[in-house]
C-alpha cells in the first residue's frame, strides 16, 4: 500500500515534469518547454541582462593572435582595436555573435531554406514548407555555394572569412545553454557552428531582397489583356518626370557590345498572348531603395564634401545593422556592419566615406522550357533535346519527414517551377530562372578594400569586381572627391528583353554578355557640386543598353531640387534634408484632382475633406490630416481607373506604377482608363475623380470616428521582431514621411541606417538606425535608437582616430580584452 | 523544526543542483531532502513548495528588479499574461513550488515505505 502511494507520486511527480518540459500546442503555434523557460537558472530570466550591465571582460581565446582591445561607448559601439586585420575580423564575428547570434543564424536559414527546420512545417499561419521550397528553387544554396569557390579563391577574403567565422565560433562553442539567445528557448533549437558558407548566404539573401525585383508573370499576363500601346502606357519604360543619377544630356560612348535582337521578337515575344502564374511568389518589398547624396565642398560652409546615405529596407528587430568601429595598422573604418558577414557595409574611414542606393536593374529573367516527358532529364532546345541537370534539395521538417525536391538544371538555369511545384493556373507548364545572383561573386572584397580605401582610384579599384546586388555607389574623399558609380554586373538587353517570360528553346533569347564595367553609368566632380541617387532610372533614354527593372522617380527629383538651392550647406541642413517629410508627389497630384474635380457636384463632406486637402502644407508630418486624404484619394482613383481592366482575367498582373498613371493623365486629358468598361456608358476623368472621392469619404469618415485620420496614426509605422511576435516589437511610432518622401518611412519599411559623414580634418558623422546594439529583448540596448530615429534625431558618432588612448575618450564605458589563450 | 531545515536544505541543494543540471532536478533535490529530512507526506509536500516557490520567486523578482521589468513584461505578453511582471514572477515560483513539492512529497512517501512503519501518520 505504502509502496503504491510512493509510486502513484512518483509517477504525479515524472508526468508533470514532462508536461512542462515539452512543447504543447497553443492556437496554431506551440509553447516553449514552459518549466525550463520559466526556471530562473536556465530559461528567459537568464536573458533579463541588468539595467547596470557589465560589459568588462578579459577574454583568453585561442584563434587570435595579438591582443585586441574593445572599447564601448555609452550607446554600446564597440571600437575595436586590433595589431592586425585577421584578429580584427575575428573579433568582429564575436561581437556579432555575442549580441546578434540569433538573427544571424535565422536570416542564413531563411536564405538557405532552412525555416521548417526550426519552425515546423506551418506556424502561426505562415507556411514555411513553401517559403523553404521557393529558396530552394530559387538557386540560393547552389549561388552561395559557387561565390563561396569564388571567394576562397582569393587570400585576402579567404583569410577575413576564416577569422570571422572562428570569431563567431569562439563566442558559440563557448556558450552554455542558459545563456541562449531567448528566440532559442522560445522555438526550442540550439545554435549551430558557423561557416564562411553561411556569411555568403547572407549576402545572397541580400541579393534576394535588392536584386530579385521583377514581374515577368505579371507583365506576360498583362500581354494578354492589354494592347501594346497599352502595355506602353501602363508599363513605361522611362518616366516624364525623370531626373536621372546621371544627369541628362550627358553623352554616352559607343556600346562596346551589340546586341542581336532575335528574329521575331516582336511576334513570338512581344505579342505573344501567354499566360503565367506561379505556385509561390514571394517577393521582396517594391520600396526596397535608398537615398544617398554626395556635397562638394564648393557648397559647403567648411570646403569639404559631406556624404549622406539611408538605405530603405524591411523594419525589423533585432535590426539588420550593427554599429562599429574597426581599427587596425592597415585601415580604421566605422559604420553600419552586418550580422552575418566580415568588414563595415556603408561607413567611412579617416579618409573618405561610401554609401549605396539600390541600383533597381532588372537581372532576373524566366524561360518557358519544354521537357520531353514528365521524368524532365532532357528539354527542347536550337532543335534538338538537351540533357537536363539534377540537384537534389532535402527540406528537413521539425517532427516531420524530410521533403525532397529534385530540381531540373537548364543552360539558363535551375527550373524553378515545374508540374510538381503546381502554379495556380495548372498550365503544367516549366519555367527555368536565370538571374545575376547565380553568377559567383566575390563581394566581400569589394568592402574589404572600401575599409582600406584613401582616394577615388582605391574606390573604383574596390568596386571593379562588385557583380550583384548592383548599387549606385557614392563615394566622397577628405581631398574633396565626390563620385557615383552605378556598379554590377548586368547583362546587356535589348529593348523589354527579360520583362516578360522569355522561350526557352532559342538561344537568341539568352542574355548576350554583360555590360562592359566601363560603361557603367558615371560621374566624378560634376559642375553642380552634388551627386544623389534615389531609385531612379540612372541613365535618360540615350543610354545603349535597356535597363528593365523598377524605377521610382520622385525621390530623386526632390532631392536634386533641394540640393540645387542649397548653399552653405552643413551637417545639419544635411538631417533636415535626411529627414523631409515634403510630399513632391502630392505636389504633382494636387492640382490633377483639383483640375478634373467637378465642384459643383460636390456634397458637403467630400467639400470638408477637399478643403482641407487644398490647404494642406504637403509635408507627410504625423500631425497633417492632408496626407491620410491625398493617399486615400489617390488610392480609391488608381482602383476606379483600372480595376475594371484588371478583373477581366483572374491572373496575377502587375499593378502600374503612380508615375505611369499620373503622367497618363497629365499626357492625356481623355485618358482612355477612365471609362469603366463594366458601364454602358462611356466615363472621363471627372466621374473617376468623383467616385474616387466619394468613396473616399466614406473611409475617410470611418477613419476620423476611429481617430485615425491623422498622418502618423493612419501609418502606424512599426519596428518589428524578425518573429513578428507582437511583444518583441515596436508598434504605433511617431514618425511622419512615406512612399516618394525623402523620409521615406512606410508601416513596416523604412531608413534602416541613417548616416551623415562630413569629411573635414577630423571626421564629424552622425547616424541612427531604427534598433539598438544589442539582439536581445531582455537588454536596454535592444531598442534604444528606436526613439531617437522616429524623432528624426542623430547621434554624433564617436570615431576615434588612431593612436587615441581610450583613457582620453569621455564616451567609453566599458573594455573588452582579447588575448590568446 | 524540521519543517525550516527541509525548506532551507531544499532551497540550497536545488539551487546548487540547477548551477550544472536541468531545471527538473528540483525535484530530485526536494525528495532527497524529503527522504533525509522526514516529515508526514503533506508536510513534506508544503516544505518543498515552498521552498522553491521562495527561491523562484526570490530570484526571479530580483532579476526583473534589476532588469526594469524590460524582458518580463514582454514575456508576460507572449505567454500571455497581460504584460504584467510581477504575474510572471508568481507563475515562476508556483511551476517551481508544484515540482518541488510534488519531488518532496515521493520523497517523503519513499522513505515511509522503506520504513514500513504503520505508527506513520499523513499528517
Amino acid at each position: 500500500m505504502k509502496w503504491i502511494a510512493f509510486l502513484v507520486s512518483l509517477m504525479l511527480t515524472t508526468g508533470l515534469i514532462i508536461v512542462l518540459n515539452v512543447p504543447l500546442p497553443a492556437g496554431g503555434n506551440k509553447t516553449p518547454r514552459i518549466g525550463a523557460f520559466l526556471s530562473p537558472q536556465h530559461g528567459c530570466w537568464q536573458n533579463a541582462e541588468p539595467l547596470d550591465a557589465d560589459f568588462n571582460a578579459d577574454l583568453r581565446l585561442a584563434g587570435i593572435s595579438g591582443k585586441v582591445t574593445v572599447s564601448f561607448d555609452e550607446r554600446l559601439v564597440p571600437h575595436v582595436n586590433a595589431a592586425n586585420d585577421r584578429d580584427a575580423y575575428f573579433v568582429q564575428g564575436y561581437l556579432h555573435a555575442k549580441f546578434r547570434l540569433w538573427q544571424m543564424e535565422f536570416q542564413t536559414h531563411a536564405a538557405a531554406g532552412r525555416l521548417s527546420e526550426i519552425m515546423g512545417a506551418k506556424s502561426g499561419g505562415t507556411d514555411f514548407v513553401q517559403i523553404d521550397k521557393y529558396f530552394r528553387r530559387l538557386g540560393m544554396v547552389s549561388a552561395a555555394e559557387a561565390s563561396l569557390i569564388e571567394m576562397e579563391k582569393n587570400p585576402v577574403t579567404k583569410a577575413e572569412s576564416d577569422a570571422y567565422t572562428a570569431g563567431v565560433n569562439a563566442y558559440i562553442s563557448a556558450l552554455s545553454p542558459n545563456k541562449f539567445p531567448l528566440e532559442y528557448k522560445l522555438l526550442g533549437y540550439h545554435p549551430e557552428p558557423w561557416t564562411n558558407l553561411k556569411s555568403v548566404l547572407f549576402l545572397k539573401y541580400m541579393s534576394f531582397d535588392l536584386a530579385g525585383g521583377e514581374n515577368d508573370f505579371e507583365m506576360t499576363n498583362a500581354k494578354s489583356l492589354f494592347s501594346v500601346k497599352e502595355i506602353e502606357q501602363l508599363y513605361p519604360v522611362v518616366a516624364d518626370s525623370l531626373d536621372p543619377v546621371i544627369p541628362k544630356g550627358t553623352v554616352f560612348s559607343n556600346p562596346g557590345l551589340s546586341l542581336k535582337v532575335p528574329v521575331g521578337a516582336d511576334s513570338a515575344y512581344y505579342n505573344e498572348r501567354d499566360t503565367a502564374a506561379v505556385a509561390v511568389n514571394i517577393k521582396p518589398d517594391r520600396d526596397n531603395g535608398s537615398n544617398n547624396w554626395a556635397v562638394a565642398g564648393s557648397r559647403t560652409v567648411s570646403g569639404k564634401p559631406i556624404l549622406c546615405n539611408d538605405p530603405h529596407l524591411g523594419l525589423n528587430l533585432p535590426s539588420l545593422w550593427y554599429e562599429m568601429q574597426i581599427t587596425t595598422p592597415s585601415y580604421n573604418a566605422y559604420g553600419a556592419t552586418f550580422p552575418g558577414s566580415p568588414s563595415v557595409i556603408i561607413g567611412f574611414n579617416d579618409s573618405c566615406a561610401w554609401g549605396f542606393t539600390n541600383a533597381q536593374r532588372d537581372v532576373r529573367d524566366y524561360y518557358e522550357i519544354r521537357f520531353r516527358d514528365t521524368t524532365r532529364k532532357e528539354y527542347w532546345f536550337n532543335g534538338s533535346w538537351h540533357k537536363a541537370g539534377n540537384r537534389r534539395e532535402v527540406i528537413r521538417v521539425k517532427g516531420q519527414p524530410d521533403i525532397i525536391e529534385n530540381i531540373a538544371l537548364t543552360l539558363f538555369g535551375p527550373v524553378m517551377y515545374d508540374p510538381t511545384y503546381s502554379n495556380k493556373l495548372n498550365n503544367g507548364k516549366s519555367y527555368a530562372v536565370r538571374w545575376k545572383a547565380h553568377d559567383p561573386g566575390n563581394e566581400l572584397l569589394t568592402f574589404n578594400k572600401l575599409e582600406h580605401a584613401k582616394v577615388y582610384n582605391d574606390f573604383v579599384e574596390a568596386i571593379s569586381t562588385y557583380k550583384c546586388p548592383g548599387q549606385n555607389m557614392l563615394f566622397a574623399a577628405k581631398n574633396g572627391n565626390i563620385a557615383i558609380v552605378q556598379q554590377g554586373e548586368f547583362p546587356a538587353k535589348w529593348r523589354r528583353q527579360g520583362d516578360f517570360v522569355m522561350p526557352g528553346n532559342d538561344s537568341a533569347y539568352m542574355w548576350q554578355g554583360n555590360i562592359p564595367m566601363n560603361e557603367n553609368p558615371m560621374m566624378e566632380n560634376p559642375a553642380r557640386g552634388f551627386l544623389s541617387s534615389a531609385n531612379q532610372l540612372p541613365v535618360d533614354g540615350s543610354y545603349p543598353y535597356y535597363l528593365g527593372g523598377s524605377f521610382t522617380p520622385y525621390r530623386g527629383i526632390i532631392i536634386n531640387r533641394r540640393l540645387g538651392n542649397m548653399v552653405n550647406v552643413t551637417a545639419d541642413s544635411m538631417k533636415q534634408l535626411q529627414t523631409d517629410n515634403y510630399n513632391i508627389f502630392a505636389e504633382m497630384v494636387r492640382p490633377v484632382l483639383l483640375k478634373y474635380l467637378d465642384v459643383a457636384k460636390l456634397q458637403t463632406g467630400e467639400a470638408a475633406y477637399v478643403n482641407q486637402l487644398k490647404n494642406w502644407n504637403l509635408r507627410n508630418d504625423i500631425d497633417e490630416t492632408g496626407p491620410t486624404i491625398f493617399k486615400v484619394w489617390w488610392d480609391n482613383l488608381e482602383s476606379t481607373l483600372f480595376n475594371d481592366e484588371f478583373a477581366r482575367a483572374n491572373l496575377p498582373l502587375k499593378w502600374p506604377d503612380n508615375s505611369a498613371v499620373l503622367e497618363g493623365i497629365i499626357r492625356d486629358s481623355l485618358y482612355h482608363f477612365a471609362d469603366d468598361i463594366r458601364t454602358p456608358v462611356r466615363e472621363d476623368l471627372k466621374i473617376a475623380v468623383h467616385r474616387a472621392l466619394t468613396k473616399s469619404t466614406m473611409q475617410l469618415d470611418s477613419l476620423r470616428t476611429a481617430g485615425k485620420l491623422s498622418w502618423g496614426k493612419y501609418k502606424s509605422t512599426a519596428v518589428r521582431h524578425l518573429l513578428r511576435i507582437p511583444a518583441l516589437g515596436r508598434y504605433s511610432l511617431p514618425i511622419g514621411g512615406g512612399v516618394h518622401i525623402i523620409n521615406a518611412t512606410k508601416p513596416y519599411h523604412g531608413p534602416s541606417w541613417r548616416m551623415i559623414v562630413h569629411l573635414t580634418n577630423e571626421i564629424e558623422a552622425y547616424g541612427v538606425y531604427p534598433g539598438g546594439q544589442s539582439g536581445n529583448p531582455g537588454s536596454r540596448y535592444y531598442d534604444s535608437f528606436i526613439d531617437t530615429w522616429a524623432a528624426g534625431k542623430y547621434y554624433k558618432l564617436l570615431f576615434i582616430p588612431r593612436g587615441t588612448a581610450s583613457k582620453n575618450v569621455g564616451q567609453l564605458r566599458w573594455t573588452m580584452t582579447f588575448s590568446k589563450a | 523544526m524540521k519543517f525550516t531545515a527541509a525548506l532551507i536544505l531544499t532551497m540550497l541543494l536545488a539551487f546548487a543542483m540547477c548551477l550544472f543540471l536541468p531545471w527538473w532536478t528540483i525535484a530530485l533535490a526536494a525528495m532527497i531532502v524529503a527522504v533525509c529530512i522526514y516529515q508526514w507526506p503533506l508536510r513534506a509536500f508544503f516544505a518543498g513548495f515552498l521552498a522553491l516557490f521562495l527561491l523562484w520567486g526570490m530570484q526571479s523578482f530580483f532579476i526583473d528588479q534589476q532588469n526594469g521589468h524590460l524582458l518580463a513584461s514582454k514575456v508576460a505578453q507572449i505567454l500571455p499574461l497581460g504584460g504584467s511582471p510581477f504575474a510572471l514572477v508568481l507563475v515562476t515560483a508556483f511551476v517551481g513550488a508544484l515540482v518541488a513539492g510534488m519531488g518532496a512529497l515521493t520523497g517523503s512517501l519513499l522513505r515511509r515505505a522503506i520504513e514500513g512503519s504503520g505508527a506513520r501518520q499523513m499528517f
